[in-house]
């Protein structure tokens, strides 16, 4: 989104702007993760409305320099509500030649461009394929450079802090977020007391990040050389705000279900890209009713997941697509065993190792189809960071109340990204009924309840209910092994009527725009925000376009079929082949439209309103 | 009202209605005679005990068992009893294994549950073939072992269950047979009152797919030759008091204890000859002792290791206590406004 300067602030001169985006990139080692997050951080505190993209390698520490090895973060904060981490930057940080060199294509004609002139040296230039030094070649005419020796500044400024050279180098990041902070009129406050907090254990590091940090704040108030800006606080509705990733979302949701079910909740996982983040944020909590179990692979993390469901607590588990491709015979165990338990998976790139790092939403069908024999599970998505932690809630619910296994989907763009989030007081959270079967009369284990034909859950240490379960086929109602032709065909349709029957649970869809028109957006997971700003910018230029996201993907919702059809033509976004779409247009026969998009990224809102504008003429 | 209950428990009332589907003649049919028949001295209220099984003929077991059960996937099930474990303590739990089961599929969890310490008893019956997939060779079958997957014999050497149990820090290791019944009785139940992980290898003879795969030293008239009984605190002593085994720098060594000097007494032999057996002293010297195999050594049967580690389940209470104790019980309302919040209108 364009910068509008929207006049000035009389006597400091300082321009009132609705929004920024911004990007800060530099080689892996550099510290832009850090800095983006920061720099988030203050701009949540300062009121704003934002979104975040941190875009880095799977290598640790690519070879310094190069252009593999390069680190990224966006941010996008605004005075009014922000949909999308923003399309392109208007101002590019970059801190060596490499960052320049796989960034700037993104950032806006006439944008701002910070360099880090100290690491633009023959090597480094050499290693980015650079024949001739950018800086000198003419080649960034377009845009307004600020070349900053941040490097030497930074080096300068510690000249006495009896730090080595490579310790001082690695503060040079604390010096950019410094003049960043300026040109936005925040303090410097409360990230020299995340640092100091930070590197409480090296107050030379401490001091040192401070001082440059400080420095850099110093530098751009001393020189002028930016126009001064604001982003005043977005209008964003009242309530208590913090700022939350997905990943640390889904956390808190894991302990908010075990509050609300009053059942220990046990994540049973391995690490895995882009998932762990999950799991180290949920082993800090163990003063709930939380354990959390690093498993020796993803076969046994779900497998002790399900024994603790088993047990009559809920188990949980957390992975990326090659994980779930390892747990699919035990989700077919939940299938036949009828227990509850909830598979989070945070996509990623693939097929195979793929993309560890970058976003996709290829694994639909993988949870929809990916077992041996007809094992129907509830799947569904969250579609934004702060979405996360409803999702968990709404899944586990589901889970308890069909007695099945649930997929949750969720990505490496909303896993990582962040965003404000006006997060609920527990009291107004709904409960989530857990029933235990305890009376002996009459108990077989495969009795359904006739609304959701869930079978009896039943904690082992229960007296005269004990029972033995497991994964050959089940006569119906006993529960016992049954090889019998009509039973298991009976079974089979029993299985999948139970999953269907969860569409009664399902809310009403909510349709963003005309009830009727031109096109409908048809969209899951995270490309919620892209989607809603692509269609509100066509709305405000008259067009007939509505938008409706979906939450759970198996089963549909019942009225999609209804709400498809008031529309001239549905599209449907996905950074897939077009997954979601083969469902729905199988499920309903209506002819959706796919705009898909493979890249490791997510969309741009430039790239679907022009997609839906092509849908529309 | 449920222990009182469990004072009175017979081998009947641990008898499923389910009928038995093993081959007639299976060595399944005596352990779990034997295990049903120990379990009510026991004094565990039948609704606190589950048994977890993978899959295999042996896996059937927890539908014969009238105790809680979970039939469950291929290699898998000590990860499930770990689950079950951590969030039930009180629950005592028993994992039923085969050799393909959980030294093939399952090898992976099976060395896991060993290190961690989870207090499951681990029973693995050990055919040396695959009998419900209809006898290929197994990860213990003999090198050479001719099956059906290996007309010209197989080319793998076997797992020794008990030193790979040992190796992965098992605190209780124990071998036994399904051809000696008293000595079964004895083992089960020191695995039943240990505290932790408990790992027993059943020799079981499949008459279908290996019939005799033992014999050649556990069959009655070469038993007391071939094999030797390992007891705490008692010489390790065979074939009648006349040989006993020594381990001398890590490697088993037999001592012929009648032409030692000594009298007839085998008491008096072991004591110079023969060695005592310690089942709380090193790993290295149960790895030596296991080490013993047919036909060079005796076979040992007997508790081979017995010592007590730190139970993974405690371990994981105390982290919650300490965590509760340091920080407070959870609050939910705290934890969601954790960190840096700030207030809009």
């Amino acid at each position: 989104m364009a910068t509008t300067r929207v006049g000035t602030n009389g006597a400091r001169g300082i321009q009132e702007v609705p929004t920024v985006t911004i990007r800060f990139c530099g080689d892996s080692g550099d510290g832009m993760q850090f800095t983006g997050s920061e720099f988030t951080r203050v701009s949540a505190m300062a009121g704003n409305d934002l979104q975040t993209l941190p875009d880095f390698p799977a290598e640790i520490r690519a070879p310094a320099g190069t252009l593999a090895g390069v680190s990224g973060f966006q941010v996008q904060f605004s005075s009014a509500p922000v949909f999308t981490p923003g399309d392109q930057p208007e101002i590019l940080v970059a801190m060596n030649p490499a960052a320049l060199k796989t960034n700037l294509e993104d950032l806006v004609h006439g944008g701002m461009l910070i360099l880090n002139t100290g690491a633009f040296n023959e090597q480094n230039l050499r290693k980015a394929g650079y024949a001739k030094s950018p800086l000198e070649d003419g080649s960034l005419s377009r845009y307004k450079v600020h070349s900053i020796d941040i490097s030497k500044l930074t080096a300068t400024a510690l000249e006495s802090s009896g730090l080595s050279s490579r310790e001082v180098e690695r503060a040079k990041n604390m010096f950019a977020l410094g003049m960043m902070l300026w040109m936005y009129s925040r303090p410097t406050e409360p990230t020299i007391r995340f640092i100091q907090s930070k590197f409480a254990s090296k107050p030379g590091i401490a001091d040192a990040n401070e001082k440059a940090l400080k420095a850099g704040w110093n530098f751009g108030e001393t020189t002028e050389m930016f126009q001064p800006s604001i982003v005043k606080p977005a209008s964003l509705p009242a309530g208590r705000y913090r700022s939350i990733s997905g990943n640390e979302a889904t956390a808190l949701g894991i302990v908010a279900v075990s509050e609300l079910s009053g059942l220990t909740m046990f994540l049973g996982t391995y690490p895995i890209t882009p998932a762990s983040d999950i799991l180290h944020e949920l082993s800090k909590h163990k003063n709930f009713r939380i354990v959390t179990f690093q498993a020796e692979d993803e076969i046994a993390a779900i497998g002790a997941a399900l024994g603790a469901s088993f047990g009559g607590n809920l188990g949980v588990t957390t992975t990326s697509g090659p994980g779930v491709a390892l747990m699919q015979e035990t989700i077919s165990l939940g299938v036949m065993a009828e227990l509850p338990l909830l598979v989070i998976n945070i996509q990623r790139g693939g097929p195979s190792t793929g993309l560890p790092t970058k976003t996709e939403q290829a694994d639909l069908l993988q949870a929809m189809y990916g077992r041996n024999g007809e094992a129907p599970v509830p799947v569904l998505a969250s579609c934004g960071p702060a979405d996360c932690f409803d999702a968990v809630i709404e899944a586990a619910r589901l889970a308890i109340r069909h007695m099945t296994p649930v997929i949750l989907l969720s990505d490496g763009f909303i896993a990582n990204g962040q965003e404000p989030w006006r997060f609920p007081d527990p009291k107004d959270l709904e409960k989530i009924d857990v029933k235990f079967r305890t009376d002996p009369v009459g108990f077989q284990a495969y009795l359904r309840d006739p609304a959701t034909l869930a079978r009896p859950w039943v904690r082992p240490g229960t007296p005269g209910l004990e029972h033995r379960i497991g994964g050959i086929e089940k006569q119906d109602v006993t529960g016992n092994i049954s090889y019998d032709p009509e039973n298991h065909e009976h079974m089979v349709r029993l299985r999948a009527d139970k999953t269907a029957r969860i569409a009664r649970d399902i809310p009403p869809l909510a349709v963003e725009g005309p009830a009727s028109g031109d096109l409908l957006v048809v969209g899951w997971g995270s490309t919620r925000g892209t989607i809603q700003q692509a269609v509100k910018d066509l709305r405000a230029r008259g067009r007939s376009i509505a938008h409706v996201h979906l939450r759970h993907l198996n089963p549909l919702p019942s009225d999609l079929p209804a709400v498809m059809k008031c529309y001239r033509k549905v599209v449907m976004p996905e950074m897939n082949m077009g997954q979601l779409r083969q469902v729905v247009r199988a499920a309903t026969l209506v002819d959706v439209h796919g705009i898909n998009k493979i890249k490791g990224k997510p969309f741009r809102v430039s790239e679907l309103v022009s997609a839906f504008e092509e849908h529309l003429s | 009202m449920s222990e009182i209950a469990a004072a009175k428990l017979t081998k009947k009332d641990f008898q499923s209605d389910q009928d038995v589907r093993w081959c007639p003649g299976c060595g399944d049919y005596v352990i779990l005679a034997t295990v049903q028949k120990m379990m009510p001295e026991l004094g565990v209220p039948r609704e606190n005990i589950v048994f977890v099984s993978g899959i295999g003929c042996s896996s059937r077991f927890p539908y014969y068992m009238n105790t809680y059960g979970f039939h469950t996937i291929h290699g898998r099930a000590p990860a499930i009893a770990t689950g079950l474990k951590t969030t039930r303590p009180e629950l005592m739990v028993w994992v039923v294994t085969g050799d393909g089961d959980a030294l093939s599929i399952g090898g992976n969890h099976f060395i896991h549950v060993l290190r961690r310490n989870v207090d499951v008893k681990i029973l693995l019956f050990n055919n040396r073939i695959y009998g419900l997939t209809k006898g290929q060779a197994s990860p213990t079958s003999e090198l050479g072992k001719k099956a059906k997957s290996t007309p010209y014999g197989t080319i793998d050497a076997p797992f020794n269950p008990i030193q790979l149990a040992l190796g992965a820090g098992a605190g209780f290791v124990a071998r036994t047979s399904d051809a000696d019944t008293a000595h079964m009785s004895d083992v089960l139940r020191r695995v039943a009152t240990h505290r932790g992980a408990a790992f027993v290898e059943i020799l079981q003879n499949c008459n279908v797919f290996n019939d005799e795969a033992f014999d050649s030293f556990y069959a009655k008239d070469v038993r007391d030759e071939r094999s030797i009984k390992v007891e705490h605190g008692k010489p390790l002593t065979y074939a009648g008091g006349k040989k006993g085994l020594r381990i001398v720098d890590g490697q088993p060594r037999i001592v012929d204890l009648a032409s030692a000097g000594s009298t007839n007494g085998a008491a008096g032999a072991c004591e110079e000859g023969a060695m005592v057996w310690d089942e709380k002293s090193s790993a290295s010297a149960a790895f030596a002792l296991a080490s013993c195999t047919a036909p060079d050594f005796p076979e040992p049967f007997g508790v081979l290791r017995a010592v007590e580690r730190p139970l993974h389940h405690e371990l994981e209470l105390a982290q919650g206590r300490s965590v509760r104790q340091k920080a407070g019980d959870g609050d939910l309302a705290k934890l969601l406004a954790a960190g840096d919040t700030w207030t809009i209108g």
